[in-house]
Order: structure tokens, then C-alpha cells, then sequence
């Protein structure tokens, strides 16, 4: 199937840019009619992955985060990615509740909540080199409301 | 993200206005407890009906508040729900700890 558009952003990890980075990524979604708790589901995840590239990827230091997004008729593609630690074991950062930063009372549910909102996840990570993380989210029926 | 307060005789409610996220959490984190910390509170009560977006950050947050309160003996309840809180609300559980009352 064709994508009907695609897009490429490139921000410094600031968590001042997960607003912009989730406000961007719904809008992209505006022309295929999402509804709003689609929309928010997706900003949501978002919001987590770059938290995640900011916080962990980074540790709040500078570093660029990446993302790459195509829109179908029925459903978004995304990539969100940075170039930082990496983790080492992804199953274990995966598990609800597990948090590498308990003193700063994180809730551990990063990616529970990217799991719970998005229809597909699935991180790829290596230590030194940077953490990717992809998901797909299928919107309805509204994709056939599309015009051809 | 603008936070209000309203004290009534022993309650302390307080409004999250806005979004919840990672850029506001520290300073969110502050104000609360700055709140929180005036003898005689004997409920606190998040009326969340301004939220407009929140992740796990937030969660962090609200737990956290909860974890301080709970020390002290003082429950903590929220009210009415906006549609993006209560979906995170259900999907962490949040509400066993801080059920919602009207």
C-alpha cells in the first residue's frame, strides 16, 4: 500500500521539545480524520519515547532525537531513536514498573504505556550506540473514509 | 501547566490545569508539596478536569504525592476526570490508590 505522506524531524533532547514533538506527530495524522482519543493515545507514546531519549538516552545531556513517521490510510509508522547509552537488556526495560531512576520517582511505565496505546512496539537497542523505538498505530475504520 | 489551589475547612484541592509532562514535572513536584505541607490538611483532592495531557512522568508525579501524603495519614482522592487522565488512570491502576470521588 502507498503511504499518502512522510516525515522526518530532528530536535535536541530537551523535554521542553516532547510538547512540540507529540503536537507535530498528531498533526501529521490530521488528514487521515483520527479520532481524538486516537490522536491522544498517539501523543501519548510520543511523549514517552522522546521522555525516554531525553532522560535515559541522553541523561539530560545534549544529543539530537530523531523521528521518522509514515502516515497510510489506515494507520502511522514511527520511529523515534537517539544516539546514547543504549540499554542492555531491553526485556527487563520493558517490564512494568522496572525503573533505572527510582530515587527521582519515575513510575517505570514508559513502555507499558507505549504498549497499552499503540498497536505495535518494538524497541532495538545497543549499549554506546543509541535506542530505537518502533510503533504503528492503526486508526479505525477511518482510513476509508480517506477520498481516493 | 498552571496549578491552582482552593482550601476548604480540613480539604485541599488542587487543579491540574493543562499538561502534565517531563518539562513541567519538577516544578509541578514543588508547588504540590509546598501545598501540601499545611497543618490540618486532612484530605487532598486532584481535580483534574483541565488536564489535558499526561504520561508516565505524570504518574511518577502523582504517585509520588500520594507515596508523602500517605505517610502522614491523609487520603488522597481526585475528581472529575478528564477523557486523557482517566485512560492513564485506568490503564496504571492509579485509581485503587486514589479513588475518585465527586
Amino acid at each position: 500500500m502507498d503511504y499518502i505522506n512522510k516525515m522526518h524531524l530532528k530536535i535536541p533532547a530537551l523535554s521542553l521539545n516532547e510538547s512540540f514533538a507529540r503536537g507535530v506527530v498528531g498533526a501529521f495524522c490530521v488528514s487521515i480524520n483520527p479520532t481524538l482519543e486516537e490522536i491522544n493515545d498517539l501523543k501519548t507514546a510520543v511523549s514517552e519515547a522522546v521522555t525516554n531519549c531525553v532522560v535515559h538516552g541522553y541523561q539530560n545531556k545534549s544529543g539530537d532525537v530523531q523521528i521518522d513517521a509514515t502516515l497510510f490510510c489506515d494507520r502511522l509508522e514511527i520511529e523515534i531513536c537517539d544516539f546514547g547509552v543504549g540499554i542492555e537488556n531491553t526485556e527487563q526495560a520493558m517490564q512494568p514498573f522496572f525503573t533505572t531512576k527510582p530515587d527521582e520517582e519515575r513510575s517505570g511505565m514508559g513502555f507499558t504505556v507505549m504498549q497499552a496505546f499503540m498497536d505495535e512496539v518494538q524497541l532495538f537497542s545497543k549499549p554506546q550506540q543509541g535506542t530505537k523505538i518502533k510503533m504503528t498505530k492503526y486508526f479505525g475504520k477511518k482510513g476509508a473514509d480517506v477520498d481516493a | 501547566m498552571d496549578i491552582k489551589f482552593s482550601t476548604g475547612r480540613h480539604t485541599l484541592t488542587i487543579y491540574l490545569c493543562g499538561e502534565l509532562d517531563e518539562y513541567v514535572a519538577d516544578n509541578a513536584r514543588q508547588k504540590i508539596d509546598d501545598a501540601i505541607c499545611q497543618p490540618g490538611i486532612t484530605t487532598v483532592v486532584f481535580d483534574l478536569s483541565n488536564l489535558s495531557f499526561m504520561d508516565s512522568t505524570g504518574i511518577g508525579v502523582l504517585i509520588g504525592r500520594y507515596k508523602k501524603l500517605k505517610a502522614r495519614g491523609v487520603p488522597v482522592c481526585v475528581k472529575n476526570v478528564s477523557e486523557p487522565a482517566d485512560k492513564i488512570f485506568k490503564m496504571a491502576g492509579l485509581y485503587t490508590i486514589m479513588p475518585k470521588v465527586k
